[in-house]
């Protein structure tokens, strides 16, 4: 079999030292999917560093009012803790929407960022793809595809991001917290995946080394008017063929705050920034939403037999923006 | 809890189930004989070719590697008359996935590294794997038994030209795959010149009879033992690849070996749903009566195999009409061999014909129940038999009473919560009596109890339980004084699980051998059994397989409630309600199981299952079950399941009829029929998926 070195870390420093050591080395968290990868042959870590030690684990309130969501905190504790459905509901719903119960139980909130895709061509290792050989050539742009993206791809690769979880990140304005040789730092969660441009190999702006120790939710976001909306081909374990999670704020008729971020559409969480600015200031009208939306989804570019996704999301969009004018829980 | 009712029709609780959730219950690949070897195979990578090299020292080089068997190396085998178990007989690979070579190693990981670093080299060859109904190589395959073929009555075409009312559509199925729970997999072991092999299959006694033709052995030194089965859909029906490699590698080796085919690979080596695209005429009256039916069909098969989807053969059953044609076409291409999947040819092609019946309807502005009754018929129309029995019309009025049917607003849109539309639809449903010679032995011991020997399988189904019953029934025994022995080739021979067939079968050879045992027992009345017991054996060849004058079919009524989410193009099943007539039930617990378990694989069906071909590479995308979709519990609403007990007299001597596969029949259909009556919307292809109905929805249809 294919041999491995087992790291159990204690500490983030030993885990992140252990990690840097080694080239081919792959943090652990819930398992759910480096394994599935590992028995793909996908993925043949050297070493497997396990962090579902260290102490990661929590949920806590800074003094700032932001909560801070420890690397290793389970999918299903966080959905399940009350800061988080108090203040931050949005999260709560991606998080539910998202795998199977089991699945929750075991994915950890840094695992669920640095999951990977589920395109069936990265998942054969005898299918051209250059997110995992680089250089291949990319099966699914003439192939199956209708789950693909439709913005933000590349000549390269159309792969989406899975995470639900993500998206909601996303829209919340959360930060990513990661430590490593050059110390800590934060990125933005909307900008912790990339676009796959010319380097599809890279799914996000972590360094070899570092390690997501945790998520910021800011206390801007918190208590905000926000819900989550996902369709999909089954009811539930299944991804999103596209998602969408708001925050809107809504105050004398006035759109006072308003962040949208789509999932399903590309190969990250996809901030609608451009419709945030047009609806920014304006009233909270069905008509406003239905343009601003249309505005940013005006750079899509589907596939063949992808098409449906705009609509889709526009359609999804413009119900939770809706839904959440007239009523705070979007209910 | 014991059991004290010995009637046909209780609700016995299966005998197995403690040991299955218990997990004593061992299944093919549970078996580790001493010394047991583990297998690893490697499928073809191109679509269509010939291996030019196998290259396998690297394979071989990697500790707990002991052989690669390929083309190369491996036994010649008796060539078998299923092409698709002549593996590693010659170098033509005729579709992705064929197995070309065999990892054999100390343990399940070195075989799977070892199958990873075989070379092979192909010649390849350019290759065609998209179905389409004009395809140049369709043609139209012989009609064996009644179920295939072209079949022609009247003026079918003229008949539905000069028409006052027709519907012409075109229906789409994709390909489906079975993906039951267990996996292929089999243990086989030589000793002393025999062979054992544990096999999860849906018939022991033709993995043996296969497996003696290709090894050149005689039966007797052959036991094939599939005690539990976790599930088939057909996909076991008869030996698959798994079961001749494992052979294979530990005759070979000399070391027991075990194959557990990975779930990726399945949708390659264990056969599938053919696609299928389907024309339907129908020719009507004004008032809604059938005056001609035209369905034709195309299907796929592959290079090395013949199958047809026979997806007309049920509208041969269904309604009457003075004229009809039903026309099966295949096209081989170079795609995996399909095979059975849970009523093939009955699930997809009544999808089509009850989806035109309901456009019919919606033509005619007929109810869609009162059009079926007025399209009833006393004889089946192809042939003009008499039907044994028929309770086609009674399950239609009693699924309507219960689904409260009266109460629909037959306006499409007519009922909207919000973005939600919500609608109902209902279709028929017909499955044939099947049934096939078995052999059974029952022994009565002094002790009271009884024996009863049959290579049934049980499936999940609750065979062995239902057998218990039909013996108790013919002795007139409480059934728990039987014992049931299935599972294994040494026992009598029996059909397989399959067809709906299995109870019908087992039963009467069951029920035979229970009759003489009964009645050697009354003879020698108030005298002592000898300790081996009294025994009495049976055979029912020729009268289970005996023609009869009758056209034998069950049949069922299914009805659906559905909401349609406009927003999202989601499409949620909110009840389903399916009455059948299928003879005398024997087992109110186990069949209603049945009858609900093809009920949710019908709802898969309609909105979730879907496999799709990539056309560059010949190869199916979705192969594991995060992506092949089949529905999950929270897909799946109340489902209500009840029956027509029928008294016909025709069947077997339980009078029952097969209820395996009857209610997937019509699942798809009455769903379909329901998103039309939720939204106007007309979906003719498989599954209704968002991004389907969402483009319905703009079409404004």
């Amino acid at each position: 079999m294919k041999s491995f070195r087992y790291v159990r870390a204690h500490s983030v420093e030993e885990a992140t030292a252990a990690h840097a050591g080694r080239p081919s080395s792959r943090y652990l968290g819930g398992g759910t999917n480096l394994v599935d990868l590992m028995k793909l042959g996908v993925e043949s870590p050297r070493a497997v560093i396990d962090i579902s030690a260290l102490p990661l684990d929590s949920v806590e309130e800074l003094r700032d009012g932001s909560v801070r969501v420890g690397a290793t905190v389970r999918n299903s504790d966080l959905a399940a803790h009350p800061l988080v459905r108090e203040r931050y509901p949005v999260l709560s719903q991606a998080l539910l929407s998202g795998a199977s119960g089991q699945l929750r139980n075991m994915a950890t909130t840094g695992g669920n960022l640095l999951q990977r895709t589920r395109c069936p061509y990265f998942q054969d290792l005898a299918m051209p793809c250059n997110k995992r050989a680089p250089g291949s050539g990319c099966g699914a742009r003439d192939g199956i595809h209708r789950d693909h993206a439709v913005l933000g791809h590349s000549r390269q690769c159309i792969a989406t991001h899975p995470s639900d979880m993500a998206v909601a990140l996303a829209a919340l304005d959360a930060q990513v917290e990661l430590y490593g040789a050059r110390g800590r730092r934060t990125v933005p969660a909307a900008e912790f995946h990339r676009l796959p441009g010319e380097r599809p190999d890279v799914d996000t702006e972590i360094t070899h080394g570092e390690l997501i120790t945790g998520v910021l939710l800011p206390s801007a976001t918190a208590g905000l008017p926000c819900a989550y909306r996902k369709a999909r081909d089954r009811a539930s374990y299944a991804f999103a063929l596209a998602s969408v999670a708001v925050v809107l704020s809504v105050e004398e008729s006035v759109v006072r705050e308003v962040r949208i971020a789509f999932g399903g559409l590309a190969h990250r969480p996809w901030r609608a920034l451009r419709a945030e600015r047009e609806l920014l200031g304006g009233p909270p009208s069905g008509e406003a939403f239905r343009r601003a939306v249309d505005t940013e989804l005006a750079e899509a570019e589907p596939l063949r037999d992808n098409s449906f996704k705009v609509p889709l999301a526009r359609n999804l969009a413009c119900d939770v923006l809706g839904r959440l004018a007239a009523s705070p829980t979007g209910s | 809890m014991q059991d004290t009712s010995n009637a046909l029709g209780a609700p016995t609780e299966r005998r197995e189930g403690p040991d299955k959730v218990t997990g004593a219950a061992r299944y093919a690949a549970e078996h580790t004989p001493a010394g047991c070897a583990y297998a690893w195979p490697v499928p073809a990578a191109v679509a269509r070719g010939e291996i030019t090299a196998i290259d396998d020292s690297a394979a071989l080089a990697l500790p707990g590697v002991i052989d690669v068997l390929s083309h190369l190396n491996a036994p010649r085998l008796v060539e078998p008359d299923d092409a698709t178990l002549a593996v590693l007989q010659d170098a033509r690979v005729p579709h992705r996935g064929w197995y070309v070579a065999l990892v054999v190693a100390e343990t399940l990981e070195a075989a799977r590294e070892g199958a990873a670093a075989v070379r092979v080299d192909y010649a390849v060859e350019p290759h065609d794997v998209t179905l389409r109904a004009d395809h140049a190589d369709a043609y139209v395959p012989e009609d064996t038994d009644g179920t295939s073929g072209e079949h022609v009555r009247g003026d079918a075409d003229g008949a539905f030209d000069s028409a006052p009312v027709r519907v012409d559509a075109v229906y789409r199925v994709p390909p489906l795959h079975n993906h039951p729970m267990e996996p292929h997999a089999a243990t086989a072991r030589w000793h002393d010149g025999r062979l054992t092999v544990y096999d999860s299959s849906q018939g022991a006694t033709t993995v043996r009879d296969v497996l003696a033709g290709m090894f050149a052995l005689p039966k007797e030194r052959i036991t094939v033992v599939s005690e539990h089965v976790g599930g088939g859909f057909g996909s076991k029906g008869t030996p698959r690849p798994h079961v001749v490699l494992a052979s294979m590698a530990a005759r070979v080796t000399g070391r027991p070996v075990k194959l557990s085919l990975p779930r990726r690979e399945l949708a390659a080596v264990v056969g599938h749903r053919s696609p299928t695209v389907q024309r339907v005429r129908l020719g009507a009256e004004k008032d809604g009566t059938l005056i001609s039916v035209v369905h034709e069909v195309t299907s796929q098969t592959s290079r090395i195999k013949e199958f047809v989807e026979t997806a007309a053969a049920a509208t041969r059953v269904m309604y009457g009409s003075p004229h009809g044609r039903t026309t099966h076409r295949v096209v081989p291409l170079d795609v995996p061999s399909p095979s059975w999947m849970r009523a093939p040819g009955e699930a997809p092609g009544m999808y089509a014909l009850e989806s035109a019946m309901d456009e019919l309807a919606v033509h005619l502005d007929i109810d869609p129940v009162e059009l079926r009754l007025r399209n009833d018929t006393a004889r089946e129309p192809d042939s003009s038999k008499p039907f044994s029995s028929r309770h086609l019309a009674e399950c239609l009025r009693e699924g309507a009473r219960r689904f409260g049917w009266s109460e629909r607003d037959p306006r499409t849109r007519s009922r909207a919560e919000g973005p939600v539309l919500v609608g109902s639809g209902v279709a028929s449903a017909t499955y044939p009596v099947l049934a096939s010679p078995s052999r059974a032995s029952a022994h009565a011991y002094p002790d009271g109890s009884y024996a009863v020997r049959v290579n049934a399988t049980d499936i999940g189904t609750g065979a062995r339980t239902v057998l218990a019953q039909v013996a108790a029934d013919a002795l007139g025994v409480p059934v728990e004084r039987v014992r049931v022995a299935i599972g294994s080739s040494d026992l009598p021979d029996a059909p397989l699980a399959g067809g709906s067939s299995g109870t019908a079968s087992w039963g009467w050879a069951v029920h035979e051998a229970c009759t003489r045992l009964a009645k050697r027992l009354s003879e020698q009345q108030g005298q002592q059994l000898p300790p081996e017991g009294v025994g009495a054996t049976a055979d029912t060849a020729g009268t289970a397989d005996a023609e009869s004058e009758y056209a034998r079919h069950a049949f069922g009524a299914h009805f659906a409630e559905v909401g349609v989410d406009t927003v999202s193009g989601e499409v949620r099943v909110r009840r389903l309600l399916g009455v059948y007539a299928a003879g005398h039930i024997l087992n109110a617990r186990t069949a209603r199981s049945q009858f609900i378990g093809a009920m949710t694989m019908g709802l898969g069906m309609a909105l979730t299952e879907s496999s799709t071909m990539d056309a560059a590479f010949g190869d199916f995308a979705e192969r594991d079950l995060a992506a092949y979709h089949v529905p999950v519990h929270a897909d799946v609403p109340a489902i209500e399941a009840h029956w027509i007990d029928e008294d016909d007299p025709h069947l077997n001597p339980m009078g029952s009829k097969g209820i395996g596969e009857i209610g997937i029949v019509g699942t798809a259909a009455a769903i379909g029929n329901a998103l039309r009556h939720a939204t106007g919307v007309r979906l003719r292809e498989l599954p209704l998926t968002p991004d389907r109905v969402l483009a319905g929805l703009a079409r404004g249809m």
